[in-house]
């Protein structure tokens, strides 16, 4: 790669954001509009740096490049023109790197505002924030590009009309924008973990740029421990992806996968986040470090886990933490200890069709010697599996427990 | 940046007029009025009775006049502010202080066309 090529690519992946961001504010917070001129501003570049060298500062060649472009819409923009006079008409125009990454940071905070639609967050997110093209995204959603589009020209649109700030909130705001950023992080992973068959190679895109925006949000905002907490937790569950499927594509659930297959560097590094106050991720994260330590399923520090799974419970009361916690407990005081847990959300609607719990019932009872119960359980969970190889699995479990 | 807060409540949920709470209510939003005001935020607002007349004019030019719509159970238009503010956090923050956010919901909407001074 030429070294033209290489700045290129760079000032793409380091300051296209903050370049953005400037612009959007100085265009009235006119994204859109931006979004085409910083565009423009890259192809140009790609022309002059290789003829001419990279420039001594190349987020100001882009910024001055990019508001000059921009001028040059509005002026031939008779709808537009009405705007041209508010604005300051000098071409030059002052990109100051000492805020790059309050930019960068104010272009999330603007992507991942409660006022756009999560998927909307999500979509500008990747566009905006990590630099992905349309064609990518789209076909990370498993979407249309037309669609794509579409969903990021309403979302530009909503920014600008509605004024959405292209800035970092204020203190009284902060945290509260800050686990919505985090939030739509955690989603974009999640969207490419839940990967389908046969697209499971285009959606680990997806999972690398979850983590790249983490490492990011890690890097601008050092002293939020939520961060790190949301870094190491993605890091974590990543180390296992390569264990989460078998050879025919199919997800194998956590005490059947090969611990060997699991990513060391990926669990070594997320490990070493984990420090600070403890907020939702970083008690996740914790919980999947416990894992990742642990030689087998059985012999996991289960005592920890889950007094972590009661922390999380103060944070988020939803069933699902509850089942987990129940599981924890059933091995570290026993299955009926586990048990009883389970009984007390048993009731909840929302879980009759919840796999997870019956299968773990069905383990419980089953460990407490209450094989009738257990076998009804097994066939409900089994019942609810889609999964051939955690059916499989479930099946032989059932079989050995009503041999025992 | 101008915005029109619409507020909506259901009419059932209206606290009566003369009653404590009722006084108490409007103390907070008169607060809300004065502080829009100082800080040059304030356009205009009103509350609005329910007593609605609806006006439409068929093609061949007759004006029809009726009496309503009347929402009984759904919820309805009560309240408005007018406002100019920097951008939406800052009439987030307004709509987010007004009583109506938590026996209602406020709606805000951008106004089309204003022009930055």
């Amino acid at each position: 790669m030429s070294a033209a090529a290489g700045a290129l690519e760079r000032a793409y992946r380091d300051e296209r954001a903050a370049v953005l961001a400037t612009l959007t504010r100085r265009l009235d917070g006119d994204l859109a509009l931006a979004e085409d001129v910083v565009q423009d501003a890259f192809v140009a570049a790609a022309v002059d740096w290789d003829r001419r060298g990279a420039p001594q500062r190349p987020g100001a060649w882009l910024t001055t490049t990019a508001w000059r472009k921009a001028l040059d819409r509005l002026r031939h923009d008779r709808v537009a023109a009405a705007h041209v006079p508010d604005m300051p008409m000098s071409s030059e125009f002052e990109y100051d790197e000492s805020s790059l990454e309050d930019d960068q940071l104010a272009m999330l905070f603007a992507c991942c505002h409660p006022a756009l639609n999560p998927e909307a967050r999500m979509a500008l997110t990747l566009r905006s924030v990590a630099g992905l093209t349309v064609p990518e995204i789209a076909r990370a959603f498993l979407s249309t590009e037309v669609a794509m589009e579409r969903r990021l020209g309403r979302a530009r649109h909503k920014v600008s009309n509605a004024r959405i700030p292209v800035s970092v909130p204020s203190d009284d705001l902060l945290p509260e924008r800050l686990a919505g950023v985090l939030r739509v992080v955690y989603l974009i992973y999640t969207e490419g973990h839940t990967a389908t068959r046969g697209a499971a190679a285009v959606r680990g895109d997806l999972c690398e740029e979850a983590i790249r925006l983490a490492r990011l949000l890690v890097r601008l905002m050092p002293d939020e421990s939520e961060a790190r907490g949301l870094l190491a937790l993605l890091l974590l569950t990543d180390a296992r992806r390569a264990a989460r499927l078998d050879a025919a594509g199919a997800l194998i659930a956590l005490p059947e996968q090969d611990r060997t297959r699991w990513d060391a560097g990926r669990i070594e590094e997320g490990r070493g986040l984990i420090r600070g106050r403890p907020g939702p991720y970083l008690i996740q994260a914790a919980i999947a470090a416990l894992h990742s330590e642990a030689p087998t399923w059985e012999a996991t520090d289960w005592r920890q886990i889950a007094a972590l799974y009661a922390q999380l419970e103060r944070y988020d009361a939803s069933p699902v933490v509850t089942v987990n916690r129940a599981v924890a407990v059933g091995f570290a005081a026993g299955p009926v200890a586990g048990l009883a847990i389970l009984d007390a959300v048993a009731g909840d609607e929302r879980l009759a069709r919840y796999q997870p719990l019956h299968a773990a019932r069905a383990e419980l009872l089953a460990r407490a010697g209450e094989h009738a119960a257990a076998d009804a359980a097994y066939e409900l969970a089994i019942a609810l599996t889609e999964n051939e190889a955690t059916r499989a699995a479930l099946a032989a479990r059932r079989t050995a427990a009503g041999r025992s | 940046m101008q915005y029109l807060l619409q507020m909506t409540y259901r009419p059932e949920d209206n606290t009566e007029e003369g009653t404590p709470e009722f006084e108490a209510e409007m103390r907070r939003w008169n607060a809300l009025n004065d502080e829009l005001k100082a800080a040059g935020h304030y356009i205009g607002a009103s509350g609005l009775t329910l007593d609605a007349t609806t006006v439409r004019k068929t093609a061949d030019g007759e004006v029809t006049v009726t009496d309503g719509p009347y929402a009984e159970t759904k919820e309805v238009l009560f309240s408005f502010y007018l406002l100019d503010v920097p951008d939406l956090d800052a009439a987030i923050a307004v709509a987010a202080k007004t009583p109506a956010s938590e026996y209602g919901s406020v709606e805000i909407r951008p106004l089309v066309g204003y022009e930055p001074a």
